[in-house]
């Protein structure tokens, strides 16, 4: 379906298109069964970035917080991206790792569910 | 001289709202009235539009006048018998705080949008009703101004709700509610604003604040609402009115409309979430729970209102049901959510005391013990321990609704819903399968959001970090955080003479 609009052919500037963002690209992470952090939270990161230096500066910034965080074993953190399961390699970029301009990425961590296992 | 013969009340009122209208020598209707007939909505005659109050325009300004009068002594005494003392305790305050930011320039909102429909309408019948209308939301903006500019001199967070409005992350959610209308044709606003909003939803804004403020001694607050009330019936019967005149015009109306009343419950039920956060944790006095309030205000009395409707074709708004699954755990998510973001909001945040949990178990027996009591009491204990949880990330949003995705799927509340889209090769989230709908729907218009967070990282909102951010909305230090440590209690605990032991929450 298609906008009724007052004049043809309307349209609009894409407010969050990547070009706005300073040679950064949106991406989301959020931590299911984690829900002290209400939401996903959204990052600004150069698509060359490294997943692994994700890992080691973005995702505690956002999460380290929650009591769980300092227990995860990496090794066994399941990921998703866009909804779809996903074994990001480390040393290759977000955008290698085909994270793109306002993807979400998921972070699964099997036995720890939150505060007594609450999902919070 | 012979004297005129007095009018009767049809005479005057013909002679004074129908007789209004110009005829034109010049121009054709089409020229005058351009906005008119891009919608798709056909009126075959517009002397079909019938007002259900005859109100002249001389009554309507000396009616008007007089409530103002009364207003404004009471207004008067407020200041002079400190009655701001007379509130429950200070975090009622709040309750306040939300309303003069995100309700009064709605009011505001629907004043400039009631102007363009009055404009807009080729009939007069429509362009009096909503010239009157759009005086009403304009002193209702007002009134609500100067009334609760009496707290402004006691209490932070109460000093610019217009600049806040139109900057502040979580005061998106609002103005693009009203924008999404305002910036739509004028029958479109008319549908969202007078049937949607006035007549659907209103109930569940205007009470809670009303009653809200007579139990919890706002008897300031309660006088502006009394002095809206007439105005508000007029409005909602005028919201019907304009329902049920644009489908008996024209039976190609039925399918936009139904459309168009879909649109506007999602998003004004996305909306009242944060009015159904404040029933349920802001109001020291409790009026009743936002679940009860959804039952008996929308699942009854909005049943019979569309029930009522089905002779048109007009159905249930689509999406209904999923507000009745949310209905046990809504506030207690946004409560959790604005408290986790407490340090850049606007308002005091903190967690209910034992006797407001127990409130919260009776109210949610199926929900609250199982999954929020919990997590408000472990972050009590955080609090205690001199460890406030605030949340370090900035929210990922919804595209349509702006609220925070922290919406969860009523079968699984501890498992987010997430839905995207895409469009021209550029990823869209959405809290609900509702909200992604209406993005899909129109997404020329919807792909132009502001959405908060993302221009901040682009670098609109006066700079990066918190602090930057918190000045470009026009934040004091003082705003925002936990109760128990804003200057707001400890004032009140000041000129009560009360012990910390003795203080609210």
């Amino acid at each position: 379906m298609a906008v009724k609009a007052a004049y043809e052919n309307y349209s609009g500037p894409n407010r969050d298109a990547v070009e706005n963002f300073h040679g950064n690209q949106l991406v989301y992470i959020g931590w299911d069964e984690h829900m002290m952090f209400p939401c996903a939270g959204v990052f600004p990161l150069p698509p060359q970035m490294p997943f692994g230096a994700v890992i080691k500066e973005v995702v505690p910034a956002a999460f380290s917080l929650h009591p769980d965080f300092a227990n995860i074993d990496w090794g066994k953190v399941e990921w998703l991206l866009d909804g779809k399961s996903f074994n990001p390699t480390l040393d290759k970029s977000l955008e290698d790792n085909g994270v793109h301009h306002k993807s979400l990425i998921r972070m699964i961590t099997p036995g720890l569910n939150g505060i007594n296992n609450s999902g919070f | 001289m012979e004297q005129a013969k007095k009018m009767n009340m049809k005479e005057k009122y013909n002679t004074m709202t129908g007789d209004l209208a110009w005829d034109f020598s010049y121009k054709t209707e089409a020229e005058i009235f351009p906005l008119s007939d891009f919608e798709g909505i056909k009126i075959e005659d517009w002397s079909k539009w019938q007002d259900p109050f005859r109100l002249t325009m001389d009554a309507y300004w000396k009616y008007q006048g007089e409530k103002e009068r009364k207003l404004y002594a009471v207004i008067d005494a407020f200041g002079q018998n400190n009655a701001h003392l007379g509130v429950t305790d200070a975090r009622y305050i709040n309750a306040l705080k939300i309303f003069l930011t995100a309700v009064t320039p709605l009011e505001y909102g629907a004043h400039r949008g009631f102007a363009m429909t009055g404009r807009a309408f080729p009939g007069v019948g429509a362009q009096v009703a909503s010239q009157m209308q759009s005086i009403d939301e304009l002193r209702h903006a007002q009134t609500q101004l100067h009334t609760i500019s009496q707290y402004n001199k006691y209490f932070d967070g109460l000093h610019d709700p217009f600049h806040m409005f139109d900057r502040t992350w979580y005061l998106s959610v609002p103005k693009s509610y009203f924008e999404d209308a305002l910036s739509a044709g004028p029958f479109e606003f008319i549908t969202a604003i007078s049937f949607s909003f006035e007549y659907v939803l209103t109930n569940l804004l205007f009470m809670p604040f009303m009653s809200g403020a007579a139990y919890n001694g706002d008897m300031a607050t309660v006088n502006f609402g009394f002095s809206a009330q007439s105005d508000e019936s007029r409005h909602m019967t005028l919201g019907l009115e304009v329902i049920k005149f644009m489908l008996e015009q024209h039976p190609d109306n039925l399918p936009i409309i139904q459309r168009w009343i879909d649109k506007y419950f999602w998003r004004g039920y996305r909306l009242l979430g944060i009015v159904g956060m404040m029933m349920d944790y802001m109001l020291p006095k409790r009026v009743m729970s936002w679940k009860e309030g959804w039952e008996m205000y929308f699942e009854q009395n909005g049943k019979m209102l569309f029930d009522d409707l089905a002779r048109y074709g007009i159905t249930m708004p689509k999406f209904w049901e999923q507000s009745v699954e949310e209905k046990e755990h809504l506030t207690h998510q946004l409560w959790l959510t604005f408290y986790s973001y407490g340090h850049a909001a606007a308002f005091h945040t903190w967690i209910p005391d034992d006797s407001e949990l127990d409130w919260l178990s009776e109210k949610y027996p199926v929900t609250f013990d199982k999954y929020y009591r919990p997590r408000l009491v472990y972050l009590r204990e955080q609090e205690k321990a001199g460890k406030r949880f605030y949340n370090p990330s900035l929210p990922q949003l919804c595209q349509t609704c702006q609220i925070p995705m922290v919406y969860t799927d009523p079968k699984n509340p501890t498992k987010r819903v997430y839905r995207e889209t895409t469009y021209k090769g550029d990823k869209f989230h959405f809290c609900s399968d509702a909200c992604k709908e209406i993005f899909e729907h129109e997404p020329e218009k919807m792909s132009q959001a502001w959405l908060p967070p993302h221009q901040i990282f682009q670098g609109n909102c006066g700079g990066a970090t918190i602090p930057d951010v918190l000045k470009y909305y026009h934040f004091t230090e003082n705003d925002g955080g936990e109760f128990l440590h804003s200057r707001d209690n400890a004032n009140w605990n000041m000129w009560k003479g009360l012990t910390p032991d003795e203080e609210a929450a």
